[in-house]
């Protein structure tokens, strides 16, 4: 195999790992999104908290986007 | 095909203005990046001084601005950080108001996003880290090590939990700048992949040109999301710069 191509390949292989970031964010959306309409009263004071768990979650795709432009632009 | 080829990356590229020359072997210019963070710096100015120069009781639009954004980093701060940690605001709030009109500026037509750049935002990051570490040590001595001991953890389990708390700790500055420079990048480059298919899928015909109206929609509706991406990710920034310095101020979990 050309090692361009290969390049490519591991840089669309790299791209899974956003699926898990993607289940990640949406667990964490949609149990906020549950209890805030069970109890709205307290939905408010847990806005950062929800922030924080998303922008956590969020770094792990973010790392594996970073993987795949190094395969693309730096290797 | 298109007579030169689309890149996305190409909007990032660093020009010099005003090369200063080479000191030490590392090569100094005023570039369109440094322009930016110049024309950040001044808007984020403008809109807090100039509104506010004269106060008045009933707000004007500009003042009503201006205190909305104080109030809403200032509840930010002391909501996640504690009272304590309310000396650390003008840092807080200089972050966020200069990340926020950055990443809004880059959207313009032919601007340029400065968190695009690691290094910018790796010293942001590394800025906060930094401090976190030096007034964590400065305030709370070697009790600062209890970061990494979290209270009411078995014995047995301790020797598992303590590296993996340090390995957490030594990681934060680079998910924190990381997570910034790739939704930003990120999200230019689609911005631009989507560009490029109107303007593919327009050279082919007539019927491509319809076809293209396909992806100018995503473009339009991708800008949108990348107007909130920019806002969403400076709070982030911020929301975690407080959260590192609650670790500092209180460091027994």
């Amino acid at each position: 195999m050309e090692p361009a191509a290969a390049k490519l390949i591991g840089a669309g292989i790299a791209c899974i790992g956003m699926g898990g970031a993607g289940v990640g964010v949406g667990v964490i959306f949609g149990n906020y999104l549950s209890g805030a309409l069970r109890n709205p009263a307290a939905a408010a004071s847990q806005f950062s908290n929800l922030i924080f768990g998303f922008a956590v979650t969020e770094a792990l795709g973010i790392f594996s986007l970073v993987i795949a432009f190094l395969l693309l632009y730096a290797v | 095909m298109a007579e030169k080829p689309i890149e996305p990356i190409h909007q990032f590229q660093i020009h010099d203005y005003v090369p200063f020359g080479d000191i030490g072997g590392a090569h100094f210019a005023f570039t369109n990046s440094a322009l930016l963070m110049v024309i950040t710096v001044l808007v984020v100015s403008g809109i807090l001084l100039i509104p506010t120069a004269a106060q008045r009781l009933v707000p004007t639009r500009g003042q009503l601005i201006a205190e909305q954004l104080f109030g809403f980093v200032r509840d930010m701060v002391e909501s996640t950080a504690g009272h304590d940690a309310m000396k650390f605001f003008p840092l807080v709030f200089t972050l966020f108001t200069f990340i926020l009109v950055s990443n809004w500026l880059g959207m313009l037509p032919y601007s340029f996003t400065v968190a695009s750049h690691i290094i910018v935002t790796a010293c942001l990051a590394v800025l906060v880290f930094l401090i976190v570490v030096i007034y964590g040590f400065a305030r709370n001595g070697l009790k600062f090590f209890k970061l990494f001991v979290p209270s009411g953890i078995p014995w047995f389990i301790i020797w598992l939990v303590v590296p993996i708390e340090i390995i957490s700790f030594l990681s934060r500055p680079v998910s924190h700048s990381l997570r910034l420079w790739g939704n930003m990048l990120a999200g230019h480059i689609v911005l631009k992949v989507f560009g490029g298919m109107v303007v593919g899928l327009a050279s082919v015909g007539a019927l491509g040109a319809v076809a293209a109206i396909l992806p100018l929609g995503m473009a339009v509706a991708l800008t949108g999301l990348e107007v909130l991406v920019g806002g969403l990710q400076a709070f982030v920034f911020a929301v975690l710069t407080c959260v590192y310095l609650h670790d500092a101020i209180h460091p027994g979990h």
